[in-house]
């Protein structure tokens, strides 16, 4: 079966059952994306299918095809950080930082989506579970990237991603 | 950010903590003492020119400053506090600092260098903050010695800053990188010698700092124990009797051995069978494929229902421990005029931190070795080395930074499987990993306790007398029996003691703080925050019901109990200040305070919520921390924040309860926990009075739910005594 993650196209041979999640993890040692819940609950596992958010510790490798364009969180930004991760950085918004990575995945994709969202948007989109408790942090980090993807492009930048 | 910058860091990063570094022991850094090999030799030996200043720093050629870290990461942030510390008194340069973890075998092996490594109770800083600073004192008195000596200069006349030494009569300059080398020979300096800064003059600690260890979670390339691997590496999945202190029975490995991946399964305890597999996902799969007989038990019978009977029964029982008293209350409360009466109860919680329970460990005949998170090092040490059968001497554990843990990983008993299935399998690294539903079953939980406060007030509102009873389970008990004192549990009173660390913050002519021991079958544990959690919430609510049958301000009834307490007071007073306590709120807000010492540090908080068709918002909360010192301020920012997470989620939605023996919740669609809309904004004011070092990490938990609490009554006039809230129909009859 074959699978395009982070503009690689890789070759695994798994029950058709394997979650996208632990081919990931297992079979191509992308240990960034994280086991927490395996019923789509906490969001740890969050990575980009054609750049839209989703939950691949429920995802069946089966229902997976090769034209769809895998992004986890190791493809996020490989020449440069993106800027939700700069962001990340700038106000040190992980504490364990166990949940970041799919924090990182969930919110890239809602700017890339809506690039100037509301409080209240931030808040019903990104539902993803920390438990040491990050979220003011995860939500003014929300804001700065949001801000900086906007000079970005008015820079005549790209925010685009692999 | 340069993405190679961040690589050059967290690679750099993942390398010192593989570094070995004996110093003395005749072993060759990198070549570990009994000579395993351990994968990552060769970029240790890569990295073995390098010799220590001591036990804390090493400064290698290029002026990269390592500082040794005991203490355990799961994402408080003390890695970097602790940085922090040493480097003030190195005069270091800040920017080219980094860390490496100590390893619980190393520690031993030179009788103890860095002290303690446990890692709860909020100890880290206050627990170390003396030889971290005399640490770094003695390494910056070495280097510049260790320059005075190759100038053929007095080290008087010299002075560092920012890792550069010059020698002030000539001009001369030095840096720690060239002479590092050479203070490795000099002999350190004695202790009485060494003095400290006054913190004033402090200029890193007690500064906002950036964490020394964030690039590498934000891009996915940290190394947490469920994402080690190794080759040849296999995985087990464990489950263990859902009913705890059941037995395991049987199990029909014939069923699941045909099952992709499965490569056996092993009878790991008593209680417990796991599955070995190639993967993770095929273990779990046959492990949930497998027929298993357990033997359960008596404690099958056991519910909820039944434990709070037998806690109903403790509030009244003639016999308890007693943890604080003044006067004779009982004898106050029979003669009292008025007597208020109110029962609380707190219910079980688990950990639920986000990394499931996973260690790595290799059985071999001649030692065993680990690969994992702990929160106590010397403990998991010493565990591993009673599973594998083998002395302390050949075994070690490689620490990791921690996937969150609030106290969890106090407990060693996931060591202890790895390394029993470990030792059927020996030469074969085995990966132990729990899933969340082992995790959810098999927790060490916050007890479960009720409290009945009854006070004694006059016709002015003042109390007379006060017994708190509290009934439930111990976690010492269970844990630390050895711990167990003339008092019972000495940890059931916290925030309730007489005196130190967990002191009371009230004066009552008549007193009497006491405990009836009821200890379920459901292992309990160190939950951030321990009793502190329940015990504030309990007290907090009742004195804002005694101040509303006083029909006195809540804060105002306080001020009188508290006048020989400065300290409770002023945190008190500066979270009512922030709030605006004294402002009329705005239309449809209500407000509530609470306060408590624990863990050293002094905290009081006051909320904003409001109410509307049942549904509690909580719009904002003031806290106000004084540890004493503050070592990093942006850290104790976010600890604070943080904590209200884990405080106000077990107010909102968490419990845990049982039903047949057994946990019911076995996930977060049943264990519901807070997410960032429920997230009310949090101020943190921090007022470090200095003469003492307090923990940040857990007492603000304490103050959250009661702050929130008391402002649930002022909107509804519901006094809400049993949490969590989603039990509670809160809407306006």
């Amino acid at each position: 079966m074959k699978l395009s993650i982070n503009g690689q196209v890789s070759e695994v041979d798994v029950e058709d059952d394997t979650p996208l999640l632990w081919v990931l993890r297992e079979q191509l040692g992308l240990t960034g994306t994280k086991y927490g819940c395996g019923i789509a609950m906490c969001g740890a596992c969050t990575v980009h299918i054609d750049g839209v958010a989703q939950r691949s510790c429920v995802l069946p490798i089966s229902a997976v095809s090769e034209t769809q364009k895998i992004t986890t969180i190791e493809g996020l930004g490989v020449q440069q950080f993106h800027p939700v991760q700069d962001a990340w950085a700038e106000i040190d918004v992980a504490q364990c930082g166990f949940c970041q990575p799919g924090m990182i995945m969930a919110v890239s994709s809602l700017l890339a989506q809506d690039p100037n969202p509301t409080d209240e948007q931030i808040q019903s989109e990104i539902t993803n579970i920390c438990r040491c408790g990050t979220y003011p942090r995860v939500l003014e980090g929300v804001k700065l990237a949001a801000q900086r993807m906007a000079s970005n492009q008015k820079a005549g930048g790209s925010n685009e991603q692999v | 950010m340069n993405k190679s910058e961040t690589n050059a860091h967290s690679e750099g990063a993942i390398n010192l903590t593989r570094r070995g570094f004996l110093k003395g022991s005749g072993a060759a850094a990198g070549a570990f003492v009994f000579g395993f090999s351990v994968p990552f030799s060769q970029s240790a030996l890569a990295q073995s020119n390098s010799p220590e200043v001591n036990a804390w720093v090493v400064v290698q050629p290029d002026e990269t400053v390592l500082i040794r870290i005991a203490r355990q990461e799961m994402g408080q942030g003390s890695l970097t506090g602790l940085a922090q510390l040493v480097a003030e008194e190195l005069e270091c340069d800040w920017d080219k600092v980094d860390f490496d973890l100590v390893k619980p075998g190393q520690n031993r092996e030179r009788d103890n260098a860095w002290g303690s490594q446990f890692t709860a109770g909020s100890t880290a800083i206050r627990g170390s903050h003396e030889y971290l600073r005399q640490g770094g004192a003695s390494a910056r008195m070495m280097l510049t010695e260790a320059a005075a000596l190759q100038w053929q200069v007095s080290a008087s006349e010299c002075r560092v800053s920012e890792g550069v030494i010059t020698h002030e009569p000539s001009g001369r300059t030095t840096t720690y990188g060239a002479v590092a080398k050479a203070a490795n020979d000099i002999e350190p300096p004695k202790t009485e010698s060494i003095i400290l800064k006054d913190p004033k003059n402090w200029r890193i600690a007690g500064k906002d700092k950036a964490r020394l260890d964030t690039l590498d979670k934000l891009d996915g390339s940290l190394v947490y124990g469920v994402d080690f691997s190794m080759p040849g590496m296999l995985v087990a999945v464990p489950k263990a009797c859902p009913v705890h202190g059941g037995k395991l029975k049987s199990f029909d490995a014939e069923k699941v051995k045909n099952m992709p991946g499965v490569k056996q399964v092993v009878r790991v305890d008593d209680e417990t069978v796991a599955v070995v597999a190639d993967t993770f996902w095929r273990a779990q799969k046959a492990l949930k494929a497998l027929p298993i007989e357990w033997d359960e038990g008596d404690n099958a019978k056991v519910s909820s229902e039944s434990i709070a009977k037998k806690l109903r029964e403790g509030l009244t029982a003639d016999t308890s421990f007693v943890g604080n008293q003044a006067g004779d209350a009982k004898d106050a409360l029979a003669n009292a005029e008025q007597v208020i009466e109110a029962d609380y109860s707190y219910p079980y919680q688990n950990h639920a931190q986000m990394e499931t329970l996973a260690a790595t460990v290799r059985w071999r005949k001649n030692g065993c070795e680990m690969w994992g998170p702990t929160q106590v090092p010397g403990a998991a040490l010493a565990a591993l080395a009673e599973a594998a059968e083998l002395p302390q001497d050949v075994c070690e554990i490689h620490t990791m930074r921690i996937g969150g843990s609030f106290g969890r990983r106090a407990a060693t008993d996931y060591i202890r499987q790895a390394t029993l299935i470990a030792k059927q399998i020996p030469d074969t690294p085995i990966k132990l990993m729990w899933t969340r539903e082992e995790d959810m079953l098999q927790g060490r939980f916050h007890p479960v306790t009720q409290c009945r406060l009854r006070a004694a007030m006059d016709d002015e509102g003042n109390v007379q007398a006060l017994h708190m009873r509290i009934s439930g389970q111990s976690i010492m008990a269970y844990a630390m029996p050895q711990a167990m004192g003339d008092n019972g549990d000495p940890v059931a009173y916290q925030g309730l003691d007489p005196e130190g660390d967990m002191a009371l913050g009230y004066s009552f002519p008549n007193l009497l703080v006491d405990h009836a021991m009821h200890n379920p079958h459901i292992r309990p544990g160190f939950w951030r925050g321990v009793n502190l959690n329940q015990n504030a919430l309990y007290l907090e609510s009742f004195i804002d019901e005694l101040a509303h049958a006083a029909g006195q301000d809540p804060l105002a009834f306080r001020r009188k109990l508290m006048a020989n307490h400065p300290k409770h007071l002023a945190v008190l007073e500066a979270a009512a200040k922030g709030i605006g306590w004294d402002t009329k709120p705005p239309e449809g807000i209500y407000r509530g305070i609470a306060q408590v010492k624990g863990f050293g540090s002094y905290v009081a908080a006051a909320a904003e919520v409001s109410v509307t068709d049942g549904e509690v918002k909580m719009h904002r909360i003031v806290a106000a921390t004084d540890p004493g010192h503050v070592i990093n301020p942006q850290q104790v920012e976010a600890q604070v924040a943080g904590s209200f997470v884990y405080g106000l989620s077990p107010l909102l939605y968490s419990e845990a309860t049982v039903k047949d023996g057994r946990i019911e919740q076995q996930n977060f669609n049943t264990y519901r926990v807070m997410t960032l809309k429920d997230m009310p904004k949090v101020e943190v004011i921090t007022m470090p009075s200095g003469g003492f070092w307090g923990g940040v990490g857990e007492p603000t938990i304490a103050v959250a739910a009661p702050a929130v609490l008391n402002a649930i009554f002022a909107a509804t006039g519901k006094r809400i005594r049993n949490i969590p809230l989603k039990n509670t129909d809160l809407t306006v009859s």
